[in-house]
């Protein structure tokens, strides 16, 4: 997802040569290939994040599009205050990429985990939020934030994602749900890399007779409402799943869509439960310690259809 | 209007707006004033018709609380209408108490500090790119030298080699509850940005000349801080280095004539008060026994009663 992520961004500055592409410090290998080809828009801005964003968005303010690069929570929680009130009140033309969304980086500890990044970002005005299941996504969303005027923040994992669609998403726009597949009575909306896991999940359902829908919602931020009131009113349950705290992040916002209608669907919301992570493990390990592998979410719908 | 000229108005709307507002920061606005005019009087190039003319120079100032000087300074050189100065904190306004980009003229939103040397940075940096002439001035604190981003900055723009920046720290030694150096001593401003390889000045921050002699750039591949040694409210005598001042307004009765009237004795020839033409004719004077009750807001050693310095 990554490297996917690079070479999108290498061959959008090649042809845009106002777009900056801003490291704290981090991307050792990951960004070379950018450095190397593009060293004229390649910024280290060192380990200062709060300088970096507020940096990115003076040279915004010039006309640049500025891409702003870090792991885990160093490139939103560190300096959410500079992305508030110099990119986003600014409408700055700042994208704030993320790797290692969720339990990426899980074995390095709760520092590397970001699990409240979707909330927080989601909480400030006049920024658009991007979690991208696989590669495809990846190069769409990538795309689309480059040509899109405004803050933005893009949470990404790291590699190796299994692709998800079949195919480029030629038909990608900023803010629209994704069907994978139909099904009757539960319906599954993930974002971000945990789709694999509900794939995994909609193998276990069907083997217990239901089949449910899935949908991917690489934007959380502005949300698919109409997809979201669509489905409330054909499905029992709507499911929602993210590698992320179930407070505050995309399964709220699923909630905050819903709860202002009539509709026929009950809400399962699953996530981390509001807590952080003190167990040690890789990112396939927390998953199934907090019920996010494949059996555990479906298990958590078979307990709630029953 | 000359420099001097502008520094008086800028105090005197700066009296007038914490005045009808209540808002705070005087102290903040009489010692940064000098800077501000003589930065919009001789130093910056802007066009009031284009306010977004790419090759204006850029400004920022940083320290947003002490934002009703560069909204004076702007009202003043023509940006927008002098008579809107009186709606700043009022409902409606656009004159927020911290500077908001939403008004001509006005190149950064600030008010947290230790955000404005960092996007001052980013200004420079894409002008370099483009090899674009303007300069980027930024206007700073020194409590909010404090802010552990400001330093994030200067050596991002050491690194970077941004001798199209310059920093004016308004170095009026005191901050919110007291004096800098009893709450983060930081010992000298001048070690600090010369150890982080800045062209690095001390000036009288209310003498023109000397302020106007410093703010050019210098080609050679350093950005330039100038430290401008100022008095926290300076022009009102009873305002200067009292804390109190920091958040306290001019109160009407004695705080807000005594006020006006000791600028009037200061003002240029050359330049109207339209609030109070003549000053302010018998004007009501301090009486110890009644004011200052309620204002004991501070433990420091810099709050003073200021009735002393007027009775004496």
């Amino acid at each position: 997802m990554r490297d996917t992520f690079v070479k999108t961004l290498i061959e959008l500055a090649k042809s845009n040569p106002n777009i900056e592409l801003i490291t704290g410090d981090l991307g050792f290998g990951v960004l070379k290939p950018f450095w190397e080809a593009l060293p004229d828009q390649f910024i280290n801005a060192g380990i200062a994040e709060q300088n970096m964003t507020s940096l990115a968005a003076g040279m915004s303010l010039e006309g640049k599009t500025v891409f702003t690069y870090s792991i885990g929570n160093f490139p939103t929680l560190r300096c959410v205050e500079q992305i508030r009130n110099d990119c986003a009140y600014h409408n700055a033309n700042v994208k704030i990429v993320c790797i290692g969304g969720g339990f990426v980086y899980g074995s390095l500890g709760m520092s590397h985990q970001a699990t409240e990044d979707i909330a927080i970002m989601r909480a400030l005005p006049d920024v658009a939020v991007f979690a991208p299941c696989d590669s495809f996504e990846t190069v769409a969303v990538t795309k689309a934030i480059a040509e899109y005027h405004g803050t933005c923040y893009l949470r990404l994992g790291r590699g190796g994602e299994k692709p998800i669609h079949n195919g480029p998403l030629n038909d990608f726009k900023i803010g629209k749900a994704i069907k994978i597949s139909d099904g009757e009575r539960v319906a599954i909306f993930s974002t971000g890399a945990i789709c694999d896991e509900i794939l995994q999940a909609r193998e276990e359902l069907k083997s217990n007779g239901i089949n449910p829908a899935v949908y991917t919602f690489p934007t959380v931020k502005p949300l698919d409402k109409d997809t979201i009131i669509d489905v409330a009113n054909k499905y029992d349950v709507i499911v929602t799943c993210e590698e992320h705290n179930t407070i505050g992040g995309f399964g709220s916002a699923v909630a905050e869509v819903i709860s202002e209608f009539d509709h026929k669907a009950r809400l399962l919301k699953i996530g981390v439960p509001d807590c952080y992570s003190t167990y040690v493990g890789n990112q396939k390990y927390l998953r199934g310690q907090f019920g996010l592998d494949g059996k555990s979410i479906s298990k958590k719908i078979l307990d709630a259809i029953k | 209007m000359d420099s001097k000229q502008l520094a008086w108005l800028i105090r005197r709307h700066g009296i007038e707006m914490t005045h009808l507002s209540g808002g705070s920061h005087i102290g903040a606005i009489l010692s940064v004033a000098d800077i501000m005019a003589v930065l919009y009087s001789d130093i910056l190039k802007y066009d009031t018709t284009n306010p977004k003319w790419c090759d204006r120079d850029r400004f920022i100032l940083s320290k947003g609380h002490a934002g009703g000087s560069v909204y004076a300074a702007l009202a003043e050189s023509g940006f927008f209408a002098v008579d809107e100065l009186k709606t700043h904190y009022q409902n409606g306004s656009r004159l927020s108490g911290h500077v908001s980009h939403h008004l001509p003229g006005v190149d950064f939103s600030t008010g947290s500090l230790g955000h404005g040397l960092s996007a001052g940075v980013g200004m420079a940096l894409a002008a370099k790119k483009d090899k674009k002439q303007h300069e980027v001035f930024v206007v700073l604190g020194d409590g909010e030298c404090n802010e552990g981003s400001v330093w994030e900055a200067a050596q991002t723009a050491t690194h970077f080699g941004l001798d199209n920046l310059i920093a004016i720290v308004d170095n009026n030694k005191m901050q919110s509850l007291d004096y800098c150096v009893n709450t983060l001593d930081a010992g000298s401003l001048y070690d600090k940005w010369f150890a982080f390889g800045w062209n690095t000045f001390v000036v009288n921050g209310h003498d023109h000349d000397a302020l106007r002699d410093k703010m050019n750039t210098i080609k050679n591949g350093k950005p330039t801080v100038i430290i401008a040694e100022t008095i926290k409210g300076k022009g009102v005598s009873f305002m200067e280095e009292d804390i109190l001042w920091h958040y306290r307004f001019p109160h009407d009765g004695w705080e807000y004539d005594c006020a006006v009237n000791e600028l009037h004795k200061i003002k240029p020839d050359g330049v109207q008060d339209i609030y109070t033409p003549n000053g302010i004719i018998n004007p009501k004077l301090p009486d110890a026994n009644e004011i200052n009750k309620d204002i004991h807001h501070t433990m420091s050693e810099t709050y003073k009663p200021t009735w002393n310095k007027q009775e004496a």
